[in-house]
């Protein structure tokens, strides 16, 4: 009986250890198992053998500000990938930081445009709230710097991104000026006009652009504008989206989650 | 780089990362301020050949070469701010015909060719082929060859030629607004901007045009009379300040219906406008602009000239009363230039966050440098010196010892 109790116990200790074994397994293979579902889908994207069409797609991007935790990776991740100049004058993307006390007075900031974070911190004396925006060209569907360019440097293509052709830009800057969110710069050794791609040269290889595979917190939603099934579709499915000042009548197709009043 | 770590350093609220960088500077102030003296100068001209203003004629042709010399020149700043000037020709090849600014080549040329020059042939044809009947050596051949082989001089000829003026000046004067106003245009339909965007800007380019380009020869004419040593005609100098006050005024009234609208609409945008005026272009826009450019030669050009009363309102002897327009006409070169910085700079002096304000560092040297647009501004004078040499606009040049009617 004694015996019978011991092998019982024996045998309940050991399921326990197998259960918890295949647990742990299981702990350990779940990333690498997500991993490599991903990278198999984007593999299925980008290994497709039929050549790319663009007038199968329409880009956007969606940005869930309550997610952004300003760490500033996606800054990093586009000068990186871009090779956009390193100065502090020179952005394709950019993070803000708002600062709200409760006095309404609002503070905004964006140290070298986020790269590094926001090392200051806030005081949390009279707080009201405060949140970090990324911001970088919105793609608009209307965009005005196409419209003002005068030698059609700057078109939109037909996947619905805008683009700086810099063989042909004369450097007139007026783009610059035409741009209300001020997602353009003159690139200092090309002295033509440069701005966010949606990292075109990845995108349509099925690539994410680099902002968006970079961001842990997936604030960053990439994909097809038209698509119910796509990423972006769903994130703007289940928010409310708001545009950057829309009473302008260009039609961004950077779609905000959880926006703010105070951002412009 | 170093420039723009200083002017990160004085950025006062938040701009846009990417605004540090002030993109248009002084070469596109020199732009919309040489290409209003083309248009205020033709405009002065047109008052004789098509509105009869008989009192002006002395300056008539002075007029003209003013503004071809100034159109010379205008698209020089436009070129030399340009990040790849070599790929200019690119507006004229392959315009984007949604932009306004790939219209200028097309306004420039317009006005350039059909308007000014042929003006300027028609008007002086008579006087080449009677000049290069008399002269001998260069000026002979230079003269000779400007008729284009035209040497037709019966009195049909010349009446073909009159004729032609004035139907060229009829479709000038359009010409002359589309120009300038074009380029208020250039800035007023920008939406992004709040201190551009206004339908009114290009109506206030044009008449800040005339008010500039009428002072212009004012000046031009009383220093080319006095350099000549011959007597200046006090009845044309009255009646160009009495035109410029009557364009001063309608400028001045269209500058603070602007002003008042926007105070009036109090859009999103007026708290760092408010503060852009009182602060950063105080001097340049209220005491250059408003106070010493507008309002101090409209009291003087009201008391003084004849424009309120026959004898003016202070009666004063004609060489104060030159001096006092000549004060008035200087003062709003300042002012109409100011005006030019306000808008070009001013309009970037805030951020498009309506969060902040930036601060404009003017470079000495280099292309976008202060000597580059000095230079500019002076090259249309160099180019005057010139053309009158080729083409005298004084009366007395037109006075031929020897009429002859024979052709060459």
């Amino acid at each position: 009986m004694e015996e019978q109790e011991c092998r019982a116990s024996e045998c309940a200790q050991k399921v326990s250890e197998g259960r918890r074994e295949f647990l742990h397994t299981c702990s350990l293979a779940a990333p690498l198992l997500l991993l490599g579902l991903r990278a198999a889908a984007v593999e299925a994207w980008a290994t497709t053998d039929a050549p790319y069409n663009p007038r199968e797609h329409s880009y956007g991007m969606g940005v869930d500000v309550s997610k952004c935790i300003g760490c500033g990776r996606c800054v990093e991740a586009c000068k990186n990938e871009n090779d956009v100049p390193r100065e502090p004058f020179y952005f394709r993307t950019w993070v803000e930081r708002y600062v709200i006390a409760t006095s309404r007075e609002t503070v905004v900031d964006s140290p070298d445009g986020g790269i590094a974070g926001f090392p200051t911190k806030p005081s949390e004396k009279g707080l009201l709230r405060t949140f970090f925006v990324p911001k970088l060209c919105n793609q608009c569907a209307n965009p005005p710097c196409v419209q003002v360019c005068p030698v059609g440097a700057t078109f939109a293509t037909e996947d619905g991104v805008v683009l700086v052709d810099q063989e042909y830009c004369i450097g007139c800057r007026y783009c610059v000026q035409a741009c209300p969110y001020g997602a353009r710069f003159l690139d200092p050794r090309t002295h033509t006009a440069d701005k966010c791609t949606f990292c075109y040269h990845r995108v349509v290889r099925g690539l994410l652009p680099a902002c968006v595979e970079v961001c842990p917190t997936g604030a960053r939603v990439f994909g097809e504008v038209q698509q119910r099934s796509s990423p972006l579709a769903r994130f703007t499915r289940f928010n409310k989206i708001l545009t950057l000042k829309p009473y302008l009548n260009t039609k961004p197709k950077v779609y905000y989650a959880n926006l703010d009043e105070e951002v412009r | 780089m170093e420039p723009l770590r200083e002017i990160l350093q004085q950025v006062s609220g938040y701009i846009y990362p990417n605004e540090v960088e002030l993109h248009w500077g002084l070469l596109v102030v020199v732009y919309p301020y040489v290409t209003g003296l083309v248009a205020g100068a033709f405009i002065l001209a047109s008052l004789v050949r098509v509105f009869n203003v008989r009192e002006v004629q002395p300056t008539y042709r002075l007029s003209l070469l003013t503004a071809l010399a100034y159109l010379i020149v205008a698209p020089l700043p436009l070129l030399a701010h340009l990040g790849r000037p070599e790929r200019a020709f690119e507006i004229f090849l392959t315009p984007n015909f949604h932009s306004a600014m790939a219209m200028f080549g097309f306004v420039y040329a317009w006005y350039l060719m059909v308007v000014l020059l042929l003006e300027i042939w028609f008007d002086y044809r008579k006087d080449l082929v009677l000049w290069s009947a008399q002269e001998t050596g260069v000026r002979r051949w230079v003269h000779r060859l400007l008729t284009l082989g035209a040497g037709d001089l019966s009195p049909r000829a010349i009446r073909f030629d009159q004729g032609a003026g004035r139907f060229i000046t009829v479709i000038g004067i359009p010409s002359a607004f589309l120009l300038h106003g074009y380029v208020g245009f250039i800035f007023g339909s920008v939406k992004a901007n709040p201190w551009w965007s206004s339908v009114l800007m290009p109506i206030v380019f044009l008449f800040s045009a005339i008010v500039s380009g009428i002072a212009l020869i004012l000046l031009l004419y009383l220093l080319s009379t006095l350099l000549r040593s011959k007597p200046v005609d006090m009845v044309c100098m009255d009646k160009l300040a009495t035109f410029l006050f009557y364009a001063l005024v309608v400028d001045f009234s269209l500058e603070m219906l602007d002003f008042i609208h926007r105070l009036y609409e109090a859009e999103e945008s007026i708290h760092i406008l408010s503060q852009l005026v009182s602060g950063r272009l105080f001097l340049s826009l209220v005491v250059l602009q408003a106070l010493l450019g507008t309002v101090f030669p409209l009291l003087l050009l009201g008391l003084v000239s004849p424009a309120l009363r026959s004898r003016g309102v202070v009666s004063l002897p004609d060489e104060l009363r030159r001096l006092l327009y000549v004060a008035a006409a200087v003062l709003i070169q300042i002012g109409i230039f100011s005006t030019r910085w306000n808008v070009v700079i001013g309009g970037q002096l805030f951020s498009k966050s309506l969060r902040g304000l930036t601060v404009y560092k003017m470079q000495l040297l280099g292309l976008e440098g202060l000597f580059v647009s000095g230079f500019l501004l002076l090259l249309p004078l160099l180019l005057l010196l010139v053309l009158i040499v080729l083409l005298p606009p004084w009366p007395e040049a037109e006075r031929h010892p020897v009429p002859t009617n024979t052709a060459i």
